[in-house]
Formats: C-alpha cells, sequence, structure tokens
C-alpha cells in the first residue's frame, strides 16, 4: 500500500494545497477515493496525487553567511533615519 | 518533562501547528492518537442510528439526503482514520480496540431512535453540538488533523441545515408530527448535555494542555447553549430542564448533567452500544473480502 498526499485545488488559477492523504495499493485506487472523498461535492477544480515517498522536503534552513541584506527585514533604518534628520536641523545647517 | 519536551509543549500553547513529519514528544502521539481514533470511530459508529432510518424515510427526497449524509459521514472516519495511521497506529488496530471496547465513541451514538422525530433532532442538535466540538479544531495543534476538518466542518453544515429542514417540516405539520418531535428532544436532552463531557476546567484536560483542544469543555457546552435554545424555543419546543436559563452574564444554568450515565454509555453499557458494535464487527467481517482484494491488486 502505499500513501498519497492529495492537493487540492478550489477553483482554476488558485494555488493547489495539500488536503490529506489516501492509502492505495495504486494510482488507479487512489484516483477513484481520492474523487470520492475531495471532490464528489464539486469542491475542487483539480487534484494532484503525490506517491509520499517522491516528496523532497525541505524544513531546514541554514542561514550561516548572514544574508539578512538580501531581504526587507535586513535594514534597519529607523535610528539612521533620526540621525540624519537630526544632523540636517543642527548647527551644520546653519552653517550651510 | 525534558528540554525538547518544554520546549514543544511551550510552541503549541503559544499556538504553534506540528506536521507529521516533525519531531513529537511520545505522550503528545498517544493523547492525538486516543483523540483522533475517538473522533474516527464516532464518525463511523454514528451512521448506524440513521442508516436504521434510510428505508423508513418518509419521502424519496429525505432518503436520498439521508443516504449523502451517511456517505459523508463514513467519509469523515477515512479522513481522521487516515490521519491517526500516519501517527502510528494500523487501520486493524483501531477496528479491533473499537470492537474489544478498549477504544470509545461518542455517548449520543449508543441510543436507539425511536422515530422520524429523532432523526431530526440528531440532525440538527447532535450534529450542532458536534460540530462546535469539530470547528474548535481547526486550530489543533497537529496541523494535518486541523486541514482535515476544514472539509469535515463544510459537510457538517449542510447535515445541520438538512436536520433544520427536517424538524421544521414537522413543526409546521400536524399535531402529532410536533408531538414526535418534542418525544424526541425529551429523549435526546440529557445525551446532549452530557455530549461535551464533565466541566473540569481545561486547564487539568491534557487534550486543552497540549492544544489539541482549542477549548474546554463547559465553553463547548455553553456555546451549544447559547447557540441552540433560543432556536429551540421559538419553535415552541420545550427544553425538559425546569432549571435552564440564561444569567444577565451570558452564562446558562442547567441541572447537572448525570455524569455516572455518560460514563456507564461510553463504557460499552448504553441501551445500543452491544447491538451496534455487533453490527460493525459483522460488516467488518462479511466485507474482509473487498479488503483482501484490494490488498491484493
Amino acid at each position: 500500500m502505499t500513501v498519497f498526499e492529495v492537493f487540492r485545488q478550489e477553483r482554476k488559477g488558485q494555488p493547489f494545497a495539500h488536503a490529506g492523504s489516501v492509502e492505495a495499493p495504486d494510482a488507479a485506487f487512489a484516483d477513484a477515493w481520492a474523487r470520492e472523498q475531495y471532490g464528489r461535492r464539486g469542491e475542487s477544480a483539480a487534484l494532484w496525487l503525490v506517491p509520499r515517498g517522491s516528496i523532497h522536503a525541505i524544513t531546514d534552513w541554514a542561514d550561516e553567511f548572514d544574508l539578512k541584506y538580501r531581504r526587507v527585514d535586513g535594514y534597519s533604518i529607523k535610528a539612521r533615519l533620526k540621525e540624519a534628520r537630526e544632523r540636517a536641523l543642527g548647527p551644520a545647517a546653519e552653517s550651510r | 518533562m525534558d528540554a525538547r519536551t518544554q520546549e514543544f509543549l511551550a510552541y503549541v500553547q503559544d499556538g504553534g501547528q506540528v506536521e507529521a513529519t516533525d519531531w513529537l514528544p511520545e505522550e503528545y502521539r498517544q493523547k492525538l492518537i486516543k483523540f483522533i481514533e475517538m473522533h474516527g470511530n464516532s464518525e463511523l459508529m454514528g451512521v448506524l442510528p440513521e442508516r436504521e432510518w434510510i428505508l423508513k424515510a418518509p419521502t424519496l427526497q429525505r432518503k436520498l439526503a439521508l443516504t449523502a449524509k451517511v456517505q459523508d459521514e463514513v467519509g469523515h472516519a477515512q479522513l481522521i482514520y487516515r490521519v491517526a495511521e500516519d501517527l502510528g497506529k494500523p487501520r486493524e488496530e483501531i477496528f479491533a480496540d473499537l470492537l474489544s471496547g478498549k477504544a470509545k465513541f461518542h455517548n449520543v451514538f449508543h441510543y436507539p431512535t425511536k422515530s422520524w422525530g429523532d432523526v431530526g433532532v440528531i440532525a440538527w442538535l447532535v450534529d450542532a453540538a458536534a460540530i462546535i466540538s469539530q470547528k474548535a479544531l481547526l486550530k489543533c495543534s497537529y496541523a494535518p488533523y486541523a486541514r482535515i476538518m476544514k472539509k469535515i466542518c463544510w459537510e457538517e453544515s449542510f447535515h445541520i441545515l438538512h436536520g433544520r429542514d427536517v424538524i421544521l417540516a414537522m413543526m409546521t405539520g400536524t399535531d402529532s408530527q410536533r408531538a414526535l418531535v418534542q418525544e424526541a428532544l425529551d429523549r435526546w436532552w440529557a445525551p446532549l448535555m452530557q455530549f461535551h463531557g464533565n466541566p473540569i476546567p481545561r486547564d487539568e484536560d491534557p487534550m486543552w494542555l497540549w492544544r489539541i483542544k482549542s477549548q474546554g469543555n463547559e465553553e463547548a457546552r455553553q456555546q451549544f447553549l447559547e447557540g441552540y435554545v433560543p432556536q429551540i424555543w421559538e419553535l415552541g419546543l420545550t427544553v425538559p430542564d425546569p432549571n435552564l436559563r440564561r444569567g444577565d452574564d451570558g452564562v446558562w444554568t442547567y441541572s447537572e448533567p448525570d455524569w455516572d450515565e455518560l460514563k456507564s454509555v461510553v463504557t460499552g453499557h448504553g441501551p445500543r452500544s452491544q447491538e451496534r458494535l455487533a453490527f460493525r464487527a459483522r460488516f467488518l467481517e462479511q466485507e474482509k473480502w473487498v479488503r483482501d482484494t484490494v490488498l491484493a491488486a
């Protein structure tokens, strides 16, 4: 028996989201059971059945090199902006 | 409790959800299996009282609707058992424990259905009580269980509507039809009040501790009373509890439910417990060839 993960698309154009799984001896049985359990009322536009063993999952995210500069949260401009504004209004500004 | 378990507990108590592939503390896994197995068993056993009425339904349309509902509930059992299997309990073992009485199913499915009025009360109020528990599971710390609950709640909302329609048809019918509904409500009120379990504080409930459930027993019962007693009253029905009232603070008071009856019923001593388990055992045996054929495919 193989566990097939079921991904369901509610309407055309929407992403497929994991909905559950069915256990079946082969793809033909998995097809029949997934139709019955996830599409009987027309609640799905499409289903993807993926044998669990075929899923390559990634859950660990190493960040040894501190790649924050590639993201929005890598920039904390608040303090610097404050300093720059004060500086612009301070003695340096008067002497201009 | 070791540091890793402590960290896990803090994570789920903070609203975190985990996946089947994550590390789970053994105690959490066991509690989950017990809870999910009981839920699956209740779906599977819960179709039996209604199944008895498919052949006796008053119209073809009711017959079809009831059949569809029974099909849905068995489908829910399939989805739920799948989650329990992934947690490590094979389906054969789940069935064996159900039949031997080691595993339980909900109290309301141990009672007889005497008239079509019972079918209406079950489909409306028993399903209403169940959907309150199930909606709270949408936030379960175990994400695969929470995800299938979306589909289950979606189908349950149709079941409640079906039940309400059955009740409304009878309440707008003859006096004897109205009497059937009232009699059924009288029979079902005690089991309904026991349904959400004894009012232990949620902090003492291990299912709340691990955030398998997201609300306490009494919170669920209060929600049921607040939502449905006014609906019962507006139809001219009487709730068979002289102490039932809503306080100014919005909290309902009621006669103490019979917790001994609840305990006795869910441990297999209800009026129909053994009969329904024997029925399930017979069908498992009778359909064994289908499972054998599929496994040999």
